[in-house]
């Protein structure tokens, strides 16, 4: 429980969901049906609607972005250092809507729900969505809200390539795209380190291909291998270096295979509370959404190309110790969008936390996050624009 | 906020709706001038936090970077104008920098305070010291300026990497012309502006 709710915080927020009955064409040829999206969102909508402001959640994230459910909650949104009265996302300014996305596992439809054909949980037949099937739903979604056009649409990692997709897809749906902590395409590092996670939870003996939920199990020890592996990328060799060195739990070694030290520990902790939370098919799924991300390929594998079209003014951040999503492949984004001929600016953040450093509260991030919310929350445009 | 001297001559000098390139941008100012007067579609690189906060304030597009690596991240010929405002005097290597210019634009500006003007020969000369002024307010041991220039030396060097001058310009604090200035420009003029381009083989 918070000991008391920050003033800077939304405070208590619910979870809200919408269901569509209009049948959603999935990139991969499959239709769903019907399907739900759960969302939240933060401050007011204003008269004019102009005051909108997306935000795409990554991989394990999902669409509780801030504040807490109840005073009995033990943490806040996963971007509650950023988002909040008079944080860089200032809920004083901005409506603030954060989606669910679609085949994952916390409100909106996704393989542990319904299939209302067979009335059992979809399972592994919940068919493999894409982030350009999410940017679609969330485009309904919009027009459900009344919003016609996001001020600006914002997210990190997997979260920045549904920004890209949207600016592609929806060019006039949108003034500002901000991109953080993201690639245009996943390396084959980057894919290698996904299957190695997917091979955790596939070939663990409570998977049964899938329908675990028919057996009453969950594949805890897959899940959570798939986790730990996910947790090492997300941090940097010095973040790891500082956060736990070789540090011993006991003080000794005990030449065994239990914890012993503090980072096993920490891996362990992580890998084991993710299972509590998080469906093994769905992370299949957000994986395999990752792997196949790749705006280029429609386009001649130019994503120059890709960006032609978009209207959005492009913000892209970095950050130096990031080696999942490193500065270079940021660098790509702006290099494509400059040769387009578009308008964006670029910030290299010095951060020694790896691709978390995206999540969290380091001054000139934070600063310069809201110096470009600040302007663009102004209604009459700076000389510049 | 009152434009900069400088900034008015590379303003004249730049055509309208062109793509513009401006390295080490400071708070924006020249591009914001650009946009606003010229509307062009540019882009600064620069490298100094508080400066890369003020371009994004008002809103000037601004990439975060370090010039003395070069221009890798731009294809030739992208830009119709690359401009560098009182930035040559503070680089590890300007004349590399130079050619990257002129590989990523088709036309350069850069501008410069001259160290050949006749107070930095006289306090040379009489105190024996190295100048410090108000267009070179640093002491020896903690000046950024480590490629000072005279406008004798920057035409050499232009000549020898085969560089056409299109036209150039020098300001004393109060003008831009007079007698003095038109005749002995190396002896009195303080800053100099040059737009040049590579010639064509």
């Amino acid at each position: 429980m918070p000991e008391f709710i920050a003033e800077n915080s939304v405070g208590i927020v619910t979870s809200k969901h919408h269901h569509f009955d209009t049948p959603l064409e999935l990139e991969s040829g499959r239709t769903l049906l019907e399907y739900d999206i759960a969302y939240e969102t933060y401050g007011e909508l204003n008269s004019t609607k102009s005051n909108a402001i997306l935000i795409c959640h990554a991989l394990s994230s999902d669409h509780h972005a801030a504040g807490y459910y109840s005073l009995n909650d033990k943490k806040p949104g996963w971007w509650e250092n950023h988002i909040g009265p008079n944080k860089p996302i200032d809920t004083n300014k901005f409506f603030v809507v954060c989606t669910n996305t679609l085949g994952h596992c916390k409100g909106s439809t996704g393989p542990k729900s319904i299939n209302p054909e067979t009335d059992k949980p979809y399972g592994p037949d919940f068919p493999i969505v894409s982030v350009k099937d999410w940017v679609k739903s969330q485009a309904r979604l919009a027009k459900v809200l009344n919003i016609d056009k996001w001020n600006a649409v914002i997210g990190g990692s997997l979260g920045g390539m549904q920004v890209m997709q949207w600016a592609i897809d929806y060019p006039d749906q949108l003034n500002h795209a901000v991109i953080i902590a993201a690639a245009s395409k996943l390396s084959a590092q980057n894919i290698a380190f996904n299957e190695v996670a997917r091979q955790a939870i596939l070939s663990d003996p409570e998977f049964h291909k899938g329908h675990y939920y028919e057996h009453g199990v969950v594949p805890r020890r897959g899940l959570m291998l798939a986790r730990m592996l996910g947790h090492i990328t997300y941090l940097s060799d010095d973040a790891m270096r500082a956060k736990f060195g070789r540090e011993l739990r006991e003080g000794k070694l005990n030449y065994g295979f239990d914890v012993e030290f503090q980072v096993e520990s920490y891996l362990r902790y992580q890998g084991k509370s993710f299972v509590d939370r998080f469906d093994a098919n769905s992370y299949l799924l957000m994986t395999k959404a990752l792997d196949y991300f790749d705006p280029a390929s429609h386009f001649n594998d130019d994503l120059s190309l890709a960006f032609r079209k978009t209207k959005a003014k492009f913000f892209i951040i970095s950050f130096s110790s990031d080696w999942r999503f490193s500065p270079e492949r940021s660098l790509e984004i702006l290099k494509s969008l400059t040769d387009a001929g578009k308008n964006v600016t670029y910030v290299s953040v010095e951060a020694d936390q790896g691709h978390d450093a995206f999540l969290l509260p380091i001054p000139f991030y934070q600063d310069i996050f809201s110096a470009y919310m600040k302007r663009i929350s102004n209604i009459t445009p700076s000389l510049c624009q | 906020m009152s434009i900069r001297t400088d900034h008015q001559f590379i303003s004249e000098w730049v055509s309208h709706g062109s793509r513009v390139l401006d390295l080490g941008c400071g708070d924006g100012s020249l591009l914001c001038n650009l946009i606003e007067n010229k509307k062009v579609c540019g882009y600064g690189i620069e490298i100094d936090p508080d400066n890369i906060k003020k371009c994004i304030t008002t809103g000037v597009n601004v990439i975060h970077g370090n010039i003395e690596r070069g221009l890798s991240d731009f294809d030739n010929d992208s830009f119709d104008y690359v401009i560098m405002s009182q930035t040559l005097q503070a680089l590890l290597n300007p004349a590399q920098l130079i050619e990257e210019m002129l590989r990523v634009g088709e036309q350069g500006i850069v501008t410069f305070p001259n160290f050949g003007y006749w107070r930095n020969r006289l306090q040379i000369s009489l105190s024996g010291k190295m100048p410090v002024s108000k267009t070179i307010p640093y002491q020896w041991y903690d000046t950024p300026n480590i490629h000072l220039c005279t406008i004798k030396d920057f035409e050499k060097l232009c000549k020898d990497k085969n560089i056409n001058i299109i036209q150039k310009t020098f300001t004393d604090n109060h003008s831009q012309s007079g007698f003095l200035l038109n005749t002995f420009p190396n002896l009195f003029g303080k800053l100099a502006l040059y737009h040049f381009e590579k010639v064509t083989p």
